[in-house]
């Protein structure tokens, strides 16, 4: 990941990606991926690039950036907490859950901790509903979670 | 009078050839294979309640309020995606449905202002519409809660709640009052073709935003108004029906802008005009509009207008405001003093593109009759007389051989010195929707035009020739037909001379016209052009559009005989999809040209020296006709310079802005004794006018327009004229004046006088108008119904003729004073010289005219982006702002004429089209270098025509 570029770097290396991906069938969302697994987030500039590229209008690639969540305006903290709050997690507590993940982590859901370690989210359903409730640290998942559970994910993710 | 409605059948017509008959609520309707439910629903008189779903663009299925049951299936499905099925039993109503819409009503009214009276759609609002067709009577989920309706939500400020967006001139964008139903968002993408909107978010959080999140005038929005018109609430409205009101009686008239001749509906209240909207029905628009047509419709109201007739003495001295009668009787005893002293043929005039056919045919009339000469011209002269002359030739008729319908069946389209996307915006949406269904097209433009690569159109081949060398390019396309034998042989045998053909084929198969030969001087690489020509030879239906990049040439009529050409050698004539097309810039410039205005032709393009042609207007119009052409417009100047042409009438012409040369304008213009402008405007050619009668605009008359694809349209009167009389009562005053027993009381006995002369005329009356909504011409005893598309079984001469295309090379040739070639164009929100449009909001996307230049030149001349330049030519200078882009090759230049401070036409030269005189100008070298600012010239003349626009009693406006 490599945050701090010049915004021509910005543009050049985005260039690099799309154009590498631009030929797949339905390239939108890998170019979005990609480009996301390479800034952290989906830099508003590029999307003018995305859309000159494949030939769509600006709208357009805003309108799908904006659809899924995942897809981020600015760059998440160094981790990401997911806390599933779907009905099968809700039933098992997750909302005490997320009551306790704020408190813990001294932010709401869609905030990044001040030393930037932690940025915190809402997800509905991570499909563990046998397991709820659920939660998922940078991609791996965590079943069952109960407050003991859920302060050491936090304490691992403050490293 | 009341307001023309229109019905909404929610999904477009099929085109489903199959009948299917279904039975709805008990009735037996038979509809078109592929017809929705809804659809078909209409059809029988049942109204499906809907919000979602419009018929411009296809079915969404996003409301969930047109659900209907069908006897056999279960659920209750959408009408508008359900296609109907044979035997299927539909009901639009049970208890079920009624459950459900009132409860979808629930949810959308729950998140939607209840301020219906204070509302600007009060009146045209399908949500209330629907809210009382499903009988909402109570919201039960209350209007607390989560909202995009409230600035502040429990004394918190809402994240959710957006602002009115009103940088737009012409509406607003009010997300509190959006459904997201997403018809401006589809409107835009199929309709108009742009992309500007999407929905941005999902779920509750789903928004329309123009562009990412922008504001509207930011946006890729080109304001074309279709995403207004399908709005079902208030959150796009059009700025006048909010200032003003909802209209309460419209008519159906034609717009006075581009040759598309888009129908639209004037709607009024009491004198007032509210709001153009696109009329479905339209059949060159089919619903559609561009931002002129739509919205820039002010300058009929503008301050500059002149009311009042004028008169002046010597064009130094301030006007003088006149009664009509001293008006009238001033310019007849000045005309008859001049034919008096200098001759017969020292007077003449210019009809007008602008103004109707009756009024052109009157204008011509005064002229043969009244003057009795045939000093008569009009400003086609500039623009496409070469199509006139050129297809004449080769087809036999004048005009362009295909309704706009039929882009819909082309499969290849070839675009030639046109930019339909700014020049002709509606049919550039009807183009791009046909390209994105994945028809091909190829585009021979100097410029990179938009349609050279925009949002989900590319085109196959561009070949950005060198401006001036249309003729060896295409030329050069005809070789790899002939050479490659691509050529239609049937088609050819059958419908033209072989032995022409043959001749032809011979003359382009040489070596010199191939494309590796052409290559060095029109700079498009020869597999570029062989591409292009096997593309266009079978691709399917090839059809061919151009424009003035084309005629403005001194080669102008051989490259439409080029054209011509290429369709006959491609058996591309006389079928839907296929054709050769002029895109005509002005309203009426086909009908100004149909009614006679040329100084050889009478109406209907028969000569003047045929002696039955004659007779026909002698022995009606009781006067004995010369048989001698007159005067060309440059030749009347000429003339005048030359001391023997004194006096000239023109109707709605700026011919010291359009014209080339503009010096040479003006010192014929000063040269004369009597100049009579008509016109709405003080506009530049009146800085040297003795005489000034107010003109009308097109919503204050009666009349028809005939646009580019023959079709004669209605233009109605919704207002009374400002200046007291339409166009063709003054004309009508002016011939009584000068003598003339003239007296028509409507112009619809005009247009009988013309059906009665003129033998492609002949089947048109305003009843027959009136009933079929427009015809295209020839309509007559043969073709009844008129001529969407010509040369069908053969062609109009008889037998196509192939005529050999020599590229000649025009004498402007860059060297080393004059390194850069100057080609000139017009954008989407100015129209032509600008008097109409820079007196609009309008101008709030093109405030001043730049020149485009590219990076390298710019460089090498150390010119920056905005920077001052000077544009030189053998002619002159001027100067303006550079804009730096690589849309433009290097070596090339490009400017608008929008604005009069530029006087582009200072620069052009007097070369012109070796048939038809139509000036060059797409074709100037020039030099570009920095500036300072505008030239002596410009500053001159900035100062003649503040002199020269004062009026004696009142006070200049303060600067």
């Amino acid at each position: 990941m490599n945050m701090r570029m010049s915004a021509g770097g910005l543009t050049e290396r985005s260039l690099e990606i799309i154009r590498e991906l631009k030929d797949l069938e339905g390239p939108m969302l890998p170019i979005l991926h990609a480009i996301q697994d390479e800034f952290g987030h989906v830099p508003e500039e590029v999307k003018p690039l995305i859309a000159s590229e494949l030939n769509l209008s600006r709208a357009e690639v805003h309108g799908v950036v904006t659809f899924y969540h995942d897809f981020r305006a600015a760059p998440a903290g160094r981790h990401v907490l997911k806390l599933c709050r779907a009905e099968a997690c809700q039933a098992m507590g997750s909302d005490q859950l997320g009551d306790r993940a704020r408190q813990f982590l001294g932010i709401d859901f869609h905030q990044t901790t001040l030393d930037g370690a932690v940025t915190l989210e809402p997800v509905f359903c991570l499909g563990l509903c046998a397991c709820a409730p659920a939660a998922m640290l940078d991609g791996e998942v965590y079943g069952r979670v109960d407050e003991h559970c859920l302060s050491d994910i936090v304490a691992e993710a403050r490293r | 009078m009341s307001l023309v409605h229109e019905i909404d059948y929610g999904t477009p017509a099929s085109r489903g050839q199959a009948q299917v008959t279904l039975t709805i609520d008990g009735r037996a309707i038979t509809v078109p294979e592929g017809t929705s439910v809804m659809r078909a629903s209409m059809e029988a008189g049942i109204q499906v309640p809907k919000l979602c779903a419009t018929d411009m663009v296809d079915a969404f299925g996003s409301c969930r309020l047109c659900l209907v049951e069908i006897e056999g299936r279960n659920g209750t499905p959408a009408s508008c995606t359900t296609p109907v099925m044979p035997g299927m039993v539909v009901h639009t109503q049970t208890g079920r449905l009624k459950d459900i819409r009132k409860g979808v009503m629930e949810l959308y009214i729950s998140d939607h202002p209840l301020d219906c009276l204070t509302c600007a759609a009060n009146g045209d609002c399908e949500l209330q519409d629907m809210a009382g067709a499903v009988g909402l009577r109570d919201v039960r989920y209350g209007y607390e809660g989560d909202n995009h309706v409230r600035a502040r939500s429990d004394g918190a400020v809402n994240a959710k709640w957006m602002p009115k967006d009103e940088s737009n001139p012409y509406f607003t964008y009010d997300p509190s009052k959006c459904i997201v139903c997403s018809r401006c968002v589809r409107a835009c993408e199929e309709v108009q073709g742009t992309f500007a909107l999407t929905i941005e978010g999902r779920g509750f959080d789903s928004r329309v935003s123009p562009g990412m999140h922008e504001h509207f005038l930011e946006s890729e929005c080109v304001s074309c108004g279709a995403c207004v018109q399908a709005c079902p609430t208030a959150t796009l409205t059009e700025k006048s029906v909010i200032a003003i009101g909802q209209p309460e009686h419209s008519a159906v008239t034609t717009c006075a802008y581009c040759g598309v001749g888009c129908s639209f509906k004037a709607e009024m209240r009491g004198e007032e005009l509210v709001r153009m909207v696109p009329w479905k029905d339209g059949q060159a628009n089919r619903g559609h509009s561009c931002v002129k047509g739509r919205f820039a419709y002010g300058y009929a109201t503008h301050k500059d207008r002149i009311l009042n007739p004028m008169i002046r003495e010597k064009i130094s001295d301030p006007w003088r405001e006149v009664s009509w009668e001293e008006a009238f009787a001033h310019v007849a005893s000045e005309f008859r003093r001049i034919q008096y002293q200098f001759g017969r043929e020292s007077i003449g005039g210019i009809t007008s593109s602008r103004c109707t056919n009756e009024e052109t045919y009157l204008v011509q009339k005064l002229i043969r009759a009244g003057f009795g000469n045939n000093n008569v011209d009009t400003c086609a002269r500039v623009c496409h007389s070469p199509t006139g002359y050129g297809l004449g030739q080769a087809f036999g008729t004048s005009a362009g051989t295909q309704n706009f319908d039929s882009v819909e069946h082309s499969d290849v389209v070839m675009v030639i010195g046109a930019n339909p996307t700014d020049g002709h915006p509606v049919f550039g949406s009807r183009l791009k929707k046909r390209l994105r269904q994945g028809a091909k097209l190829i585009v021979l433009d100097p410029r990179r035009i938009d349609l050279v690569r925009t949002p989900h159109v590319e085109a196959a081949y561009h070949l950005p020739l060198q401006p001036g060398t249309n003729v060896a390019v295409l030329t050069a396309l005809a070789h790899v037909i002939v050479t490659e034998g691509l050529f239609d042989e049937a088609f050819i045998r059958e419908r033209c001379d072989w032995s022409e053909f043959e001749d032809w084929a011979g003359f382009v198969a040489e070596e010199q016209h191939s494309p590796e030969a052409t290559e060095k001087f029109t700079g498009v690489p020869a597999d570029l052009v062989r591409g292009a020509a096997r593309l266009y030879a079978r691709g399917g239906n090839g059809a061919i559009y151009y424009g003035l990049g084309v005629t403005e040439h001194s080669q102008g009529s051989t490259t439409v005989m080029a054209i011509a050409n290429l369709a006959m050698a491609t058996g591309n004539i006389g079928r839907p999809g296929v054709g050769v097309n002029p895109l005509r810039g002005q309203n009426n410039v086909q009908g100004s040209c149909d009614m006679g205005s040329f100084p050889h032709e009478l109406p209907g393009y028969r000569h003047i020296s045929d002696d039955a042609t004659r007779d026909i207007f002698e022995k009606l119009w009781g006067v004995t006709l010369n048989s001698e052409p007159g005067l060309r417009i440059p030749n009347m100047l000429d003339a005048a310079v030359e001391g023997t042409f004194k006096g000239i009438y023109i109707q709605g012409e700026d011919i010291l802005q359009s014209d080339p040369d503009t010096k040479h304008v003006s010192a014929g213009l000063a040269a004369m004794e009597c100049v009579v402008v008509h016109d709405l405007f003080l506009n530049e050619t009146a800085n040297y006018a003795h005489v000034f009668l107010p003109g009308s605009t097109f919503l204050e008359k009666d009349g028809t327009f005939t646009n580019a694809e023959r079709r004669i349209n209605r233009v109605r009167k919704v207002m009374s004229p400002k200046n007291g009389y339409a166009d063709w009562e003054v004309t009508q005053k002016l011939a009584q004046a000068m003598g003339l027993a003239w007296n028509y009381a409507h112009p619809s006995q005009i247009m009988d006088e013309i059906a009665a002369t003129t033998p492609s005329f002949a089947g048109v009356t305003y009843d027959y108008l009136e009933k079929k909504g427009s015809v295209q011409w020839p309509c007559n005893e043969k073709f009844p119904d008129g001529s969407p598309i010509m040369h069908v079984d053969g062609f109009v001469r008889g037998r196509g003729k192939f005529i050999r295309t020599e590229y000649v090379a025009t004498d402007e040739r860059t060297g080393p004073r004059f390194p850069l070639l100057l080609t000139t164009g017009r954008i989407l929100s100015q129209y032509n010289v600008g008097a109409q449009t820079r007196r609009t909001e309008n101008s709030v996307w093109h405030a001043e005219d730049r020149l485009e230049i590219h990076p390298h030149d710019a460089e090498q001349r150390g010119i920056k982006d905005g920077d001052w330049i000077k544009l030189a030519s053998r002619s002159g200078d001027t100067s303006l702002r550079a804009m730096i882009t690589d849309r433009v090759a290097p070596g090339v230049v490009y400017t608008t004429f929008h604005h009069p401070d530029t006087q582009a036409n200072v620069i052009t030269t007097d070369f012109s089209d070796w048939a038809t005189n139509c000036p060059e100008y797409k074709v100037t070298a020039v030099q570009v270098s920095p500036s300072n600012g505008p030239t002596e010239w410009q500053d001159d003349y900035t100062e003649l025509s503040r002199r020269s626009r004062r009026i004696a009693g009142k006070l200049e406006a303060a600067e």
